[in-house]
């Protein structure tokens, strides 16, 4: 269990990067998720169906296909992701600016996968509100826009919340994948340095991996609780 | 009362569900100033009537026509005439995150660009009208039905519209608190207020109507003033109905 303390700065630094590459990808997930829940409810048939289209597509696929349309795809394409070197951003998370690109690739296809998933739990935050809201809003003359944003989105996010969360819980765990896509020294792949490059012990590597994530997710978890347990209340 | 041209035209309505065909061929006119109370057995298509009129439901053919011009389609066009058609529903649709002075105020502030003081302004004096503004700061789930209905029925004035559509506003009210709404609609008529009120209230029908429309199973079968209709329908179905309705 040696290779808990010994290497404690590997550990640090997986946990790092792993955390770097959910909160962005957290953010970006949370935003297209946005758009495309708005895409799904919206009025305009066309929309609806490019919105059903995105969920069909990232939902039903595998992760790790996901991945490797972004890691190889993506090049062939002649890309390089270099849209997402934002500036000030890529400051702050520095593996954005890298020359690298395996870190944005893995980024775009997490937050690709990720967002089928958060319009979807917007989607049923929106459904739980009575239709009879909506319809009201309308009789008044409020635009779609403004029924959204006055009226049902402001009562939705109270069912969106805790599915959300749980979106949000599995994709830190889907973030494992990264390291198998080129993505050097995330939280899984310092597992594969440790073994097979340092020689230690499969086990006591795995645990100290999974304290890391547990890190990340219990806290998570913890919180959706409590809001579930207050919005009990209120009601 | 019946000036002009009418305002509210549906010429060769069709409305299917489905298989189930739940406006056949209805015309029917509104003239400004007219109340009109829409009665009939369950599931005659009366509620689909009085929603089709703001295209909440969509019609499948014929015209209806508001002021003078077609029903838009759906987008801007649409919600500005919705916004000039106050509706009252039968379960209220107060929006339950804001209090009964934002409910009001909503429509004016957000569609009609209003101060949001005047409007404010505006609102106490209708919550007042309608006999609740005491209640303004609360919440919808804070008052019993009637209150809502009422507050429900200020937020459709506070449009300022030139109709007022009720689809069943009194069917979800305990009973001892019909009489406050109804005395709410009865104002209003009486102001001169345009009015299609799909009702089970045969007292509301005879004393503030102009005219009583029949529906049974998706047609318009009858149509005539109050006194005549209640004391004389001529057709089958609407002499059934209301040895039904009357008897007890």
């Amino acid at each position: 269990m040696s290779v808990l303390i010994d290497k404690f700065d590997v550990f640090a630094g997986g946990f790092w990067l792993t955390l770097q590459i959910c909160v962005l990808a957290a953010i970006g997930a949370l935003i297209l998720g946005a758009v495309v829940a708005v895409l799904r409810i919206s009025p305009v048939p066309p929309l609806r169906a490019l919105g059903t289209g995105y969920v069909n597509v990232f939902r039903n696929m595998p992760l790790t296909v996901v991945m490797f349309f972004a890691a190889f795809g993506l090049p062939a394409l002649g890309s390089n992701a270099d849209f997402l070197r934002i500036p000030g951003l890529d400051a702050i998370f520095n593996r954005l600016g890298t020359d690298l690109p395996y870190f944005r690739f893995a980024l775009i296809a997490l937050v690709l996968y990720t967002a089928a998933f958060v319009c979807e739990a917007l989607r049923s935050g929106v459904n739980a509100v009575p239709a009879g809201q909506a319809e009201a809003a309308r009789s008044l003359g409020l635009t779609f826009g403004q029924n959204l944003r006055y009226v049902v989105l402001p009562q939705s996010w109270k069912a969106s919340v805790v599915p959300l969360g749980s979106v949000i819980i599995a994709m830190i765990k889907n973030s494992a994948l990264v390291g198998f896509f080129g993505v050097v020294g995330d939280l899984s792949q310092t597992a594969d340095q440790l073994t097979s490059a340092g020689g230690y012990a499969f086990i006591p590597v795995a645990i100290g991996i999974s304290v890391g994530y547990l890190i990340m997710t219990v806290p998570l978890g913890a919180l959706l609780d409590r809001i579930e347990k207050r919005q009990a209340v209120a009601r | 009362m019946t000036t002009g041209e009418p305002l509210i035209v549906l010429d060769g309505v069709n409305k299917w569900f489905g298989p189930l065909h739940v406006l056949d061929d209805v015309s029917l006119s509104v003239g400004r100033g007219e109340v009109v109370v829409v009665i009939g057995p369950s599931g005659s298509g009366k509620s689909t009537l009085c929603r089709a009129i703001n295209r909440l439901e969509p019609i499948n053919s014929g015209t209806i026509t508001f002021d003078g011009a077609p029903l838009p389609a759906e987008g801007k066009a649409l919600a500005k005439l919705r916004s000039e058609v106050g509706m009252v529903f039968q379960s209220f649709n107060l929006f339950a995150h804001k209090t009964i002075l934002e409910n009001v105020t909503l429509g004016p502030v957000k569609v009609r660009r209003e101060k949001p003081a005047a409007a404010r302004e505006r609102g106490l004096a209708l919550l007042d009208r309608v006999g609740i503004a005491n209640q303004a700061d609360k919440y919808p789930a804070q008052l019993s039905g009637g209150q809502q209905q009422r507050a429900a029925i200020a937020r459709a004035l506070a449009m300022q519209p030139k109709a007022m559509l009720f689809d069943e506003p009194t069917s979800a009210l305990d009973p001892e608190m019909v009489g406050e709404v109804l005395e709410v609609m009865t104002s209003l008529a009486r102001d001169g207020m345009t009015m299609v009120v799909v009702t089970h209230e045969m007292g509301f029908a005879r004393h503030a109507a102009n005219r009583v429309v029949f529906m049974a199973d998706g047609q318009l079968v009858e149509e005539a003033p109050p006194t005549e209709f209640f004391a004389n329908p001529r057709s089958e179905r609407a002499r059934d109905f209301l040895s039904k309705i009357l008897t007890h």
